[in-house]
């Protein structure tokens, strides 16, 4: 590690992973909930739960970003952050909100959280995903806004390299059209239509260029491939990724009242949003087929490699399924869409978080390269368990959706949603295990961390 | 990639085609705006709708169900319930009186005690929502 300031990443990787095993737990209960419809009820009902489940990976994975921002943006700026210490300030506020908000969640009924905290001044809540309080979201507004400062100011002072750009108009990205979560207008056709310029224009849109960044970062660290090929490569994905995704927000104004248009623009530019992830999967392989030396951090470019395949899968190959208006027609607001979702975020986003944590923890925790081999053996484990129970997660639900899409809208006597829900009673089953498997892994990859501490670092073969 | 094309070429493919349907996008999104008074139902946009909504957010309504599609799918589609139900009453006398501590191994709608007035008007809400031309989705009355 070239720069001390890099050291503040590690507080945010730590924070990423203490919420993403908090996380986890409330999906196995959400997964339970499915099956035996009582549980824990009334005292966790399944909206607050699902509330805590997608908050905390939205949060983790802004924690993920910074401490990614915060250790690459020095070492590839080659100057120390602008202020260590407004980063180590932002996180402990950045920390604080998140946990009032879980418990929020949590301790109160919702509608009293909307109450104490003043919800009909400016009214922002109750909307998927944009659940936290106003005064939260202003606070996120304020964090987001140091935190681009603080690595703006490092970038400029600094060697101005394609990665960190790309980085930069993502973080900036992010922000901005963050503040559509302001507007919530009584028209909820309108409420809806700007609802996904944060929902979409984040994830099909600018997350993609902190993830094209990011993979890039890390393909350069352990391949050694030029950075000229690297970045021509980059700028090629993250065109693909805006250019086919933002007219590709139009898949989500098929039924929601907007003009018809939509599924002719929406079906045309979402079905090619799959083609920015297949070149990133063939991006990284080829980056590591060409590799002009070993990297001791084996780990590190699983996690890389499995991230390229993983978000092509989940992300390209489950949103292109149902993403043509007239399967769309069927499969809006299934268990086909669940499925997508939940492969989607973990290929794409977790795992890039993983992968860069990965590279960069051994450094943060005082290596000069990589974990101890019995270290990272652990942690290749956590990566096959992970990965592939959410594999059969996923295809679980799709098969609970086609049943679903089958039975409720599609056959001569079609059948009310719970009845249809008794019936495939047994793929929700499957999915818990399945889930159940996914926090096993997530146990190893946490004990990881500790396998091997006092063992030497992971060496090359001869 | 080949050699012939060059990192300068990527970056202005970006830059450029982003720009391009960034553009586009807006473009599309004023026109959206502008025609979406033929399709949203605006002119049934009372107060008590509006209300309605509120008290929809206020309780986190999503977080089991869809709306025209868009939501949790732990619990129906309540985008066409007025019509699925047939009435406001039927609506609002579900909601009231759902038991307090649920029912036993199954998925049971919280009781969210809310006031004869708010009641009216989140059943307000979801049939003026009911009336919005949304392309004919759901497929059927099931949701």
């Amino acid at each position: 590690m070239k720069y001390t300031s890099q050291m503040v990443a590690k507080p945010y990787f730590i924070a990423a992973i203490g919420l993403f095993v908090a996380q986890i737990l409330f999906g196995v209960i959400m997964g339970m909930q499915y099956v035996v419809g009582d549980f824990l009820f009334p005292e966790i009902p399944f909206n607050v739960a699902r509330m805590v489940h997608t908050n905390l990976l939205i949060v983790w994975l802004l924690f993920g970003f910074m401490g990614a921002a915060y250790y690459m943006v020095p070492d590839e700026a080659e100057a120390e952050l602008h202020s260590p210490l407004l980063a180590k300030v932002m996180f402990w506020i950045f920390l604080a909100a998140g946990a009032v908000t879980i418990l929020g969640y949590l301790l109160v009924p919702y509608a009293t959280l909307a109450e104490i905290t003043m919800n009909d001044l400016l009214p922002t809540m109750g909307r998927e995903f944009l659940e936290q309080p106003t005064i939260i979201k202003i606070g996120i507004v304020v964090v987001a806004l140091a935190f681009l400062y603080n690595i703006g100011m490092t970038i400029l002072k600094g060697r101005k390299t394609v990665i960190n750009l790309v980085l930069l108009i993502g973080l900036v990205g992010l922000a901005v059209f963050f503040l559509f979560a302001f507007y919530n207008p009584d028209n909820i056709v309108l409420d809806k239509m700007f609802w996904w310029f944060v929902v979409h224009l984040w994830v099909e849109g600018v997350w993609e260029l902190i993830l094209g960044s990011l993979l890039a970062y890390v393909l350069i660290k352990t391949t050694g491939v030029d950075r000229e090929v690297i970045e021509k490569w980059l700028y090629v994905i993250i065109a693909m990724a805006l250019i086919t995704g933002l007219i590709g927000t139009g898949h989500h104004f098929f039924w929601i009242g907007t003009p018809g248009y939509w599924q002719w623009w929406g079906s045309i530019f979402s079905a090619m949003e799959p083609i920015p992830f297949f070149m990133m999967t063939i991006f990284a392989f080829n980056m590591v087929n060409k590799r002009r030396r070993q990297h001791p951090n084996k780990a590190a470019v699983l996690w890389a490699l499995g991230c390229s395949v993983m978000a092509f899968l989940g992300a390209g190959v489950w949103g292109f399924l149902h993403t043509l208006s007239f399967v769309n027609y069927y499969t809006h607001g299934s268990q086909i869409t669940a499925a997508h979702g939940h492969m989607a975020f973990y290929g794409a986003y977790v795992m890039i978080v993983l992968a860069i944590i990965s590279y960069a923890m051994p450094m943060l925790n005082g290596r000069k390269v990589a974990n101890s081999m019995s270290s990272q053996v652990v942690e290749m484990w956590s990566f096959w368990l992970m990965t592939i129970s959410m594999v059969f997660i996923t295809l679980f639900l799709t098969a609970a959706g086609i049943v679903q899409v089958y039975l409720q809208r599609m056959s001569d006597d079609p059948l009310p949603f719970m009845v249809v829900q008794d019936k495939i009673e047994m793929f929700y089953w499957m999915r818990e295990g399945a889930g159940l498997v996914f926090l096993i892994g997530l146990i190893l990859y946490v004990i990881s961390f500790f396998v091997g501490r006092d063992q030497p670092e992971a060496q090359l073969p001869k | 990639m080949s050699q012939a094309f060059t990192k300068s070429m990527a970056r202005n493919i970006f830059y450029g085609g982003s720009m391009f349907f960034f553009l586009l996008l807006l473009v599309l999104t004023f026109d959206t705006v502008k025609s979406l008074p033929q399709t949203d139902n605006r002119e049934n946009l009372t107060a008590q709708v509006a209300k309605g909504k509120h008290v929809w957010e206020n309780n986190n309504c999503i977080g089991c169900h869809t709306l025209m599609g868009e939501g949790a799918y732990f619990a129906p589609e309540l985008g066409n319930a007025y019509k699925r139900m047939g009435s406001k009453e039927a609506i609002i006398a579900f909601i009231k009186f759902r038991p307090k501590n649920g029912i036993p191994g199954r998925r049971s709608m919280p009781q969210f005690n809310l006031t004869d007035d708010e009641l009216d008007a989140v059943a307000e809400f979801l049939k003026y929502v009911s009336e919005i031309n949304n392309q004919n989705w759901p497929p059927n009355i099931q949701g």
